[in-house]
């Protein structure tokens, strides 16, 4: 109850703020939050990232184990992203099996990842149709201060670049970079009081009236995109939210 | 546990282990307490190759309400690790093993809080195992502990937390990955200094009784100082914090804080 009194107080702050241009970081509209990437921070997983996205702090792993492929893909590897919102991360986690938010989390940075082509899946091959690795992406999120889609999606393609083919180990010949093709960053906003913002806090995302996650990779193409919340967006506003994400992905990308 | 040695040289002839410590040797500890800006309190341990984090919410409202206890808080631990924190993935979620950890942990923090001011409460404890080496409940106790204290939860005093073990017939204490697969014993132990209580106790593997006594007494002194080095993250953390206080206050005098 006391969580609602207080979201109005927020509510009526942050909506103040905005309609005179403002955030309460001080923070441009357009302007992400300090970003700190730290690869291979996980020596137990083949690559690995701690994000910092302001206060959001998320660790991503990934694992390769040996599997079958699918039978529709007999050419391609296994790629299985999975999102962890633990009751570390915020009061309003909890534990047990994936809820709906933790699911949109994975689905939405898998399709990311996915689309957009980060990792080459077919050099992931061993026997077609017998054999293939397995990636598993794992989110793990430590700190919940809003903006997980990006923070995720960023620790995923920082932990892919550092991640190594444990093939050696697995007895298939000596151990390889992961073939990494692209760098798909997404870019979320949110709508309050009908502008636009970049890299929402958990504050502004408890106000937000809808969102919307654009994927880029390097050429400026999109990849993926994912509206939420029960607002809406017009045709006008997508498009400003697709030029920022191209930009600031490529900002990203620059860094990584 | 309990694998008979193998080709691995245990201790060598110098009397060192294979990452070249002695037996009554620790591998090395780091704490940074308040480290989760949405936590009421929180601690990250790297010790050797762990890595854990802990937070604490609370004392809060009591779910689920048929676990309220009318007379005090209950403090509930939940021990996690992280599918990518072991070579082989782990599946996600808890198993056997992460519930009794999670409830020995639970009791030895009941022993320090205070739980009696915060009736109906529950105080909760999340361990993260983000890398497993080894020595990963006494990790995430000693970081509860800190956890805790950083949340402002009243404590009779921290639980420091550290195992004992044997190795190629050699007592030693904080056994490594390779120790812990390949040794004869395990001893973890959660020591309140202040009282010379212990609130954590298991074993497993095989010891005489003299082995258990050495053992026994190379962990306390070990937990002794897993204490300094959770004194000191504590004092490191609320110095910075009292030095803030004092720039913005600008001497004014402004309100000082017991924190200890």
């Amino acid at each position: 109850m006391s969580k609602d009194v207080v979201a109005d107080l927020k509510r009526d702050h942050i909506s103040k703020l905005v309609a005179k241009g403002m955030r309460a970081d001080g923070r441009k509209f357009d302007e992400l939050r300090p970003l700190k990437i730290e690869t291979n921070f996980i020596g137990s997983a083949e690559g690995s990232a701690r994000v910092h996205l302001g206060n959001t702090e998320v660790v991503v792993g990934v694992k390769l184990i040996l599997g079958e492929p699918f039978p529709d893909t007999p050419n391609t590897g296994v790629l299985t992203t999975n999102a962890e919102l633990i009751p570390m991360a915020s009061d309003t986690f909890e534990g047990g099996p994936p809820d709906q938010e933790s699911i949109e989390v994975a689905r939405v940075i898998d399709r990311g990842i996915r689309e957009g082509h980060a990792v080459d899946m077919e050099k992931l091959c061993i026997t077609p149709g017998k054999e293939v690795w397995i990636m598993f992406v794992d989110v793990h999120v430590l700190d919940y201060d809003g903006n997980l889609f990006d923070a995720a999606n960023m620790g995923a393609v920082a932990a892919f670049n550092s991640a190594v083919v444990p093939a050696k180990r697995a007895g298939k010949g000596e151990d390889f970079p992961l073939p990494v093709m692209h760098q798909p960053i997404s870019v979320t906003a949110v709508k309050i009081g009908g502008k636009l913002l970049v890299d929402p806090t958990h504050d502004e995302e408890r106000v937000a009236e809808a969102r919307l996650t654009v994927a880029t990779i390097e050429d400026g193409n999109l990849c993926a995109m994912q509206k939420g919340l029960d607002g809406s967006f017009t045709m006008d506003e997508v498009f400003q939210v697709v030029d920022m994400s191209r930009r600031i992905g490529a900002e990203v990308r620059s860094k990584m | 546990m309990g694998g008979t040695p193998t080709d691995l040289k245990m201790i060598d002839e110098n009397g060192r282990r294979l990452d070249g410590r002695l037996p009554n040797e620790m591998r090395p500890l780091k704490i940074e307490a308040g480290v989760l800006k949405r936590a009421d309190g929180s601690a990250y341990v790297e010790w050797g190759l762990n890595k854990v984090m802990a937070a604490v919410y609370g004392p809060r409202e009591c779910h689920p309400r048929h676990l309220q206890n009318p007379e005090r808080a209950l403090v509930q631990c939940h021990y996690n690790m992280a599918s990518f924190s072991v070579d082989d993935r782990k599946r996600p979620g808890p198993d056997r093993r992460s519930h009794e950890i999670s409830k020995i942990i639970s009791e030895a923090l009941t022993n320090v809080v205070f739980t009696e001011y915060f009736p109906r409460t529950s105080i909760d404890v999340y361990i993260e195992v983000l890398q497993a080496n080894a020595g990963t409940r006494c990790a995430g106790l000693t970081a509860a502990s800190v956890a805790l204290a950083d949340a402002g939860v009243p404590m009779r005093d921290l639980v420091a937390s550290c195992a004992a073990g044997k190795v190629a017939d050699t007592v030693v204490v904080d056994l490594a990955k390779e120790e812990d697969n390949f040794g004869q014993a395990d001893i973890p132990v959660g020591y309140v200094p202040r009282t010379g209580e212990i609130v954590l106790l298991q074993m497993d593997g095989d010891l005489t009784q003299e082995q258990f006594n050495k053992g026994l007494h190379m962990a306390l002194d070990a937990c002794k100082n897993v204490y300094e080095v959770q004194r000191d993250a504590l004092k490191r953390r609320y110095s910075a914090r009292a030095s803030d206080a004092e720039l913005a206050s600008e001497g004014e005098g402004g309100d000082k804080r017991e924190v200890a």
